[in-house]
């Protein structure tokens, strides 16, 4: 036999499977994103364009690319501290420390937005008021620094903050929410890679005189890179994406506390159906460049590993 | 390899950090030009975006510099409860009384005597409670009776989460008392008999009009007039209004949230922009987005459109907000005792 078989289906029944996964894929992917794009671009081009360009929508952008810009390196860090913590270290309360990880992806995001209103909310543990009270000494400092010629500027901006620390219903709340949120994906992505390669390259490292951070950049990150760029990916679609939590926290105020998500649901609302699924159209692109990033990082990933 | 996946990271924090410096720094600027935030409710989202584009022209013709208004809509109840939690608005222009009560009652943003510091109960708009069929009134639907038909299906949302849904609960109520001249067992019993046709109950006003107009779903749609003229327009040809033989009148106030506004040093403009909305142009605007304007002369110019019906009033017939929420909707309401009932 040249040709060895791995299965010993007949041909109909293959064709059957195949055809029934083809059916539903397009059914429940490719038609909805086919759906998406049809209907963006339903009253021609420029109805298109002037829905991403206009105010609200350009500061929606602005926004989802700001709490991403944030959200993602810090989750990255995390991710990588947290995922070295727990693999390459044995200690009391890890497994504990894994599953806490994970509580991000356990919880509803409803209630991941609504925990924030009830710690920095007006009737919260720590409200407005009593930020400002806490702050005031950092407030004083940043004001001070603000009013000096030569640098003021870089501190005008963290001074106003200071002065009256708004969390929830404003922007520092949208980041602090989507950072809660996807805070376990470079950890989860990373967490089954690290533990899989075991200790051995850094044992080695440390036998040859290497220091902690040699080893690291060295041995660790060479090793990981593929899965901590593909937590990254995910971390940011997430990221640009999420609706719920958000949503909760948001108070949404046009053309200042609306996300992407958020600015869709506002426009499908008021019947603009053709600038919403424009607007959503960004998001699938997102998604497809994502896919497509995911893909490449996979190929090149693959090789070395075998 | 390792040191351009380095680069990659730090890159990106870096760019992160200065677009947050980049947007910290025109968001100071822009506190200093004035600004003003409108937390309303569901469907005034058109209204206000006109509003305030001649409200902006008007005061910069007269004062000079800029203004800006933001705007934030939703459910009336759950917006209230933002803004108690912490949303900053300067003014709050929500579906009834009640919810503005609250603000005074739960954390004291207000005074308690708000609704008497402008003209009509604050409310420089009405609307009131009207049904929307399918064109051409497949059901025959005529009057509220009509609605307790088996196989008639009623759209309204959940009267414990919107203001809409409040008031056509209560439009339905006074007809059924009306109707049954004060019998409370046989106006229960219509009630109950009303929500046994109701198939969804959305949580705000805009939902269930999405659930009516565009998943086609049930015969009839408890709305206010203006939500309703509003599908006519975006849905042409689908739907028809119908005015039911008694209705409620629905007074959505507006109050300048004093505790934020003194804090924003903005009361003067937000008194100022309230008071815009009984102006002349303010009330033609209401009236072309199918809200009744308080003016008598603009109100008539409307007339064609919002026919003059016997309505109900709150503090005539259910004495006044505090006593319809605790009546009806409060927990052990009559609303409780019909839909559980259920």
């Amino acid at each position: 036999m040249a040709n060895l078989q791995a299965t010993t289906e007949s041909k109909p029944v293959r064709a059957l499977l195949i055809g029934l996964a083809l059916i539903v894929l397009s059914l429940f992917l490719f038609l909805p994103l086919l759906a998406v794009f049809a209907e963006a671009l339903r009253r021609g081009w420029e109805v298109f364009f002037a829905s991403l360009t206009e105010d609200a929508a350009r500061s929606a952008i602005k926004l989802t690319l700001l709490t991403a810009g944030i959200a993602v390196p810090l989750n990255t860090l995390f991710g990588l501290s947290a995922a070295w913590l727990v693999t390459k270290y044995r200690f009391k309360g890890r497994a504990f420390l894994i599953s806490l990880i994970d509580l991000p992806f356990a919880v509803s995001p409803v209630i991941a937005g609504l925990v924030w209103i009830m710690i920095f909310g007006a009737k919260g543990w720590l409200p407005p008021s009593r930020m400002t009270e806490l702050l005031a000494p950092l407030a004083a400092l940043a004001a001070q620094a603000a009013s000096n010629e030569s640098i003021g500027g870089l501190f005008e901006g963290a001074a106003a903050w200071l002065a009256d620390p708004k969390i929830v219903f404003a922007v520092p709340g949208i980041i602090i929410a989507t950072v809660f949120v996807t805070f376990p994906f470079v950890a989860r992505e990373l967490i089954p890679l690290m533990e899989s390669q075991g200790s051995d390259q850094e044992e080695a490292a440390v036998t040859l005189g290497a220091g902690g951070w040699r080893i690291f950049w060295r041995v660790t990150l060479p090793n990981i890179k593929w899965g901590l760029l593909y937590g990254v990916l995910l971390c940011n679609a997430r990221a640009m994406g999420e609706f719920g939590a958000v949503s909760v926290v948001s108070g949404h105020i046009r053309g200042q506390t609306n996300t992407l998500p958020l600015h869709i649901e506002v426009l499908y609302n008021e019947y603009q159906f053709s600038a919403a699924f424009a607007c959503a159209t960004l998001l699938a692109l997102l998604a497809l460049l994502t896919l497509g990033l995911k893909s490449v990082v996979e190929q090149l990933s693959g090789p070395p590993q075998n | 390899m390792n040191p351009a996946l380095i680069t990659v990271l730090l890159a990106t924090s870096i760019l992160a950090l200065t677009a947050c410096k980049k947007t910290a720094l025109p968001s100071a600027e822009r506190q200093a030009a004035v600004s003003l935030l409108n937390v309303s409710y569901d469907p005034t989202r058109e209204f206000y975006v006109d509003i305030n584009e001649a409200f902006k022209k008007q005061w910069q013709a007269k004062h000079g510099g800029s203004i800006e208004i933001k705007q934030s809509h939703g459910g009336s109840g759950k917006q209230a409860r933002s803004v108690i939690d912490g949303l900053e608005a300067d003014v709050v222009t929500l579906a009834l009384a009640g919810d503005i009560d609250v603000l005074h009652k739960e954390a004291g943003l207000l005074e308690k005597d708000w609704q008497s510091q402008l003209a009509y109960h604050s409310a420089p708009y009405t609307s009131t409670i009207v049904f929307g069929v399918r064109r051409g009134n497949p059901k025959g639907i005529k009057d509220w009776g009509d609605l307790v038909h088996p196989g008639v299906q009623v759209i309204t949302p959940n009267p414990k989460t919107s203001g809409g849904a409040r008031w056509n609960y209560l439009a339905a109520w006074a007809w059924a008392e009306n109707f049954f001249s004060k019998d409370e067992a046989k106006v229960l019993e219509y009630m109950k008999n009303l929500f046994k046709n109701v198939p969804v109950l959305d949580t705000g006003a805009r939902g269930s009009t999405s659930t009516f107009a565009q998943r086609k779903i049930g015969d009839v749609f408890l709305s206010w007039e203006n939500e309703a003229y509003l599908i006519e327009k975006e849905f042409p040809g689908q739907t028809q209004v119908i005015y039911p033989s008694l209705s409620i009148l629905a007074e959505p106030p507006v109050a300048v949230v004093a505790k934020n506004a003194k804090k924003h040093g903005t009361t003067a403009l937000a008194q100022v922009y309230l008071q815009f909305l009984y102006t002349d142009e303010a009330q033609l605007l209401a009236g072309k987005h199918f809200y009744r304007p308080r003016n008598p002369q603009i109100a008539e110019k409307f007339l064609v459109q919002l026919p003059a019906i016997p309505m109900v009033t709150i503090d005539a017939d259910f004495g006044s907000w505090g006593q319809a929420q605790k009546t009806h909707f409060d927990d052990g309401g009559t609303f409780d005792q019909i839909y559980s009932a259920k």
